[in-house]
């Protein structure tokens, strides 16, 4: 309980400082349009005019909570309005390629293990990947999955994110299917173990704090990668195209708020990884 | 009876530094339910003369035979237990699972995997503490863990590379007393590797003094000490002279550099 005033404390600054950039941002366009209008404003006046503007350079605080109010709670969650409806596509998209890219993230970790030519051979071009720009890679995606007769935004979108997020998955599993030492190899070797038994008897089971580690990064990666799926026009559905929606409208509200939303999703997603890491170890007994 | 015959026995490491002598004509014979220390300071090769009676390494030179057989035959033939420095149980299993770790491996089925446990736990002193995770024990008892792990699958020979050596003095005399008591009990031919030349003497009944660079045997001194031996053996007359003839044999190795 003694966190909650530090954290308070922080939202409390963050909240602040965001309201006091709010009026050198919007001021120019206030003024105009006060002019427009054929009023001069105070300053008092002004400020609160930088507060609630329609369309806004930067939205305030309770513009923008007042919108997520809005478009979750008080719109059906099937409506094409609503960003519960929006953060489902999302959130979809996101689980799918997260399945896709922590399963292909250990499938290449085991072979690397395993394989001095996989290792070699796989492992610089897994680097290489994550240093291409997802969002130069995101429409090609796109483009050549439509092109190969997919229908939707669904499959290029799990792939984007399994792109994303395979890499973390992949390093820390290495990682963890290493982290064994000789002296753990050596107690089994003289037991005449298989193969096999060391890999699901010592060095799976090892592995598994390094595999929750990786997974908190691995599933917030999903989201980035989900998000950026739905960012090249033609999206209409899902938190990304919202943003897009927002910007081509010239709506920085909504542009907010489905930030706000992603950034929400993403948090959850995190917390539930790491509730799942908690329950995991404590069952495995390796939590104290 | 012969249990473990090494006949110049040598093993050269290539290391990028140039080859390194581990062991160079080492020859030794322990006998059923011999109680065997390896004692002299790093480097001499004790681990190594271990490691290639379980078959870890493989000599470059000499014979090595366990049981009659060769040391991989005789790995397969379920002849040894290997205890290391670090209990190294896994903290993901409870004590009694890591007891059944080569058990589990070694297929055995469920109802004899309950029963050696329970055994094995007796024999270590540990009964109650099955259901416990490593983390749960002190390092003593942890280390009696890993002995009892070593005893499941009822090897004839029991290896063990300085056991008690991140112990402290204390716990390591009362862990001593019990390995006595146990070896006693079990009548298992034990090599055991210390540093301690205390610890060599109250325990063994033959004491194999090596010195390094090239790791080979100076002293083997058959202990005229009793079978049954309370801790305040140390303090007799019979226990400082071979004490002391294994200081001697330790001293003697360093003359060389
Ligand atoms: N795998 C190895 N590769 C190269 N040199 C080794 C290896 N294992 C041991 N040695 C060398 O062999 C010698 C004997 O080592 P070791 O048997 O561990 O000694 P001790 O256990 O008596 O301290 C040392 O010089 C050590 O550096
Ligand atoms: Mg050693």
């Amino acid at each position: 309980m003694r966190s909650v005033l530090p954290v308070l404390t922080v939202i409390a600054a963050l909240l602040a400082l965001w309201y006091i950039a709010v009026v050198p941002m919007n001021a120019a366009r206030a003024v105009e349009q006060a002019a427009r209008s054929d009023v001069t404003l105070g300053t008092a006046d002004l400020i609160r005019a930088t507060m609630d503007m329609e369309r806004p350079r930067l939205p305030s605080p309770h513009q923008v909570f007042a919108e997520l109010w809005d478009s979750t709670v008080e719109k059906k969650v099937t409506s094409k309005r609503s960003l519960v409806f929006h953060g489902w596509i999302t959130l979809g998209a996101t689980l799918w390629g997260f399945a896709l890219g922590v399963s292909l993230g250990i499938a290449l970790a085991v072979g690397i293990v395993y394989s001095r030519v996989m290792e070699m051979s796989v492992m610089p071009w897994a680097v290489i990947s994550q240093t291409i720009p997802i969002v130069a890679l995101a429409p090609m995606i796109i483009v050549l999955s439509s092109s190969v007769g997919i229908e939707g935004r669904g499959v290029p979108k799990a792939i984007i994110s399994a792109y994303l997020c395979f890499f973390p998955v992949l390093v820390g599993m290495v990682k963890g299917l290493r982290s064994p030492d000789q002296m753990q190899l050596d107690l089994l070797k003289t037991y005449g173990a298989s193969g096999a038994a060391v890999f699901w008897k010592l060095r799976l089971p090892s592995s598994v704090p390094y595999l929750f580690t990786s997974l908190k990064i691995g599933i917030a990666a999903a989201l980035v990668g989900t998000i950026v799926g739905e960012l090249p026009t033609g999206a209409i559905r899902g938190l990304g195209a919202r943003i897009l929606i927002g910007d081509q409208f010239g709506n920085p509200i909504m542009i907010w708020s489905a930030l706000f939303a992603a950034a929400i999703l993403a948090g959850a997603l995190v917390t539930l990884m790491s509730l799942l890491q908690s329950v995991t170890l404590k069952r495995m007994g390796m939590a104290r | 009876m012969t249990v473990i015959e090494a006949k110049s026995l040598d093993l050269t490491f290539q290391t990028n530094d140039g080859p390194v002598h581990a062991l160079k004509g080492v020859d030794l014979q322990i006998g059923k339910g011999e109680f065997v220390s390896f004692i002299g300071p790093s480097g001499c090769g004790k681990t190594t003369f271990l490691r290639c009676v379980a078959a870890l390494e493989t000599p470059t030179g000499g014979s090595l035979t366990v049981n009659g057989m060769s040391p991989d035959e005789a790995r397969r033939s379920r002849a040894y237990g290997y205890v290391f420095q670090a209990a190294g149980l896994y903290p993901w299993r409870t004590i009694a699972r890591n007891i059944k770790l080569p058990l589990e491996i070694m297929g055995f089925d469920r109802a004899a995997q309950e029963r050696r446990v329970d055994e094995v736990l007796k024999l270590v002193d540990l009964e109650g503490f099955g259901s416990k995770y490593p983390w749960q024990l002190s390092g003593g008892m942890q280390q009696r863990a890993s002995i009892a792990r070593a005893l499941a699958f009822d090897a004839d020979i029991l290896l063990m590379d300085e056991p008690f050596g991140a112990l402290d003095e204390i716990v390591r005399d009362h862990l001593n007393e019990q390995l006595l008591a146990l070896w006693a009990r079990t009548e298992k031919t034990i090599g055991f590797v210390t540093h301690s030349i205390p610890e060599a003497v109250y325990l063994s009944t033959k004491i194999v003094v090596m010195s390094p660079r090239p790791g080979r045997i100076t002293d083997i001194i058959d202990s005229p000490l009793p079978k049954e031996r309370p801790l305040d053996i140390r303090d007799t007359p019979e226990f400082l002279a071979v004490a002391h003839r294994v200081r001697e044999g330790l001293r003697a190795g360093h003359a060389y550099d």
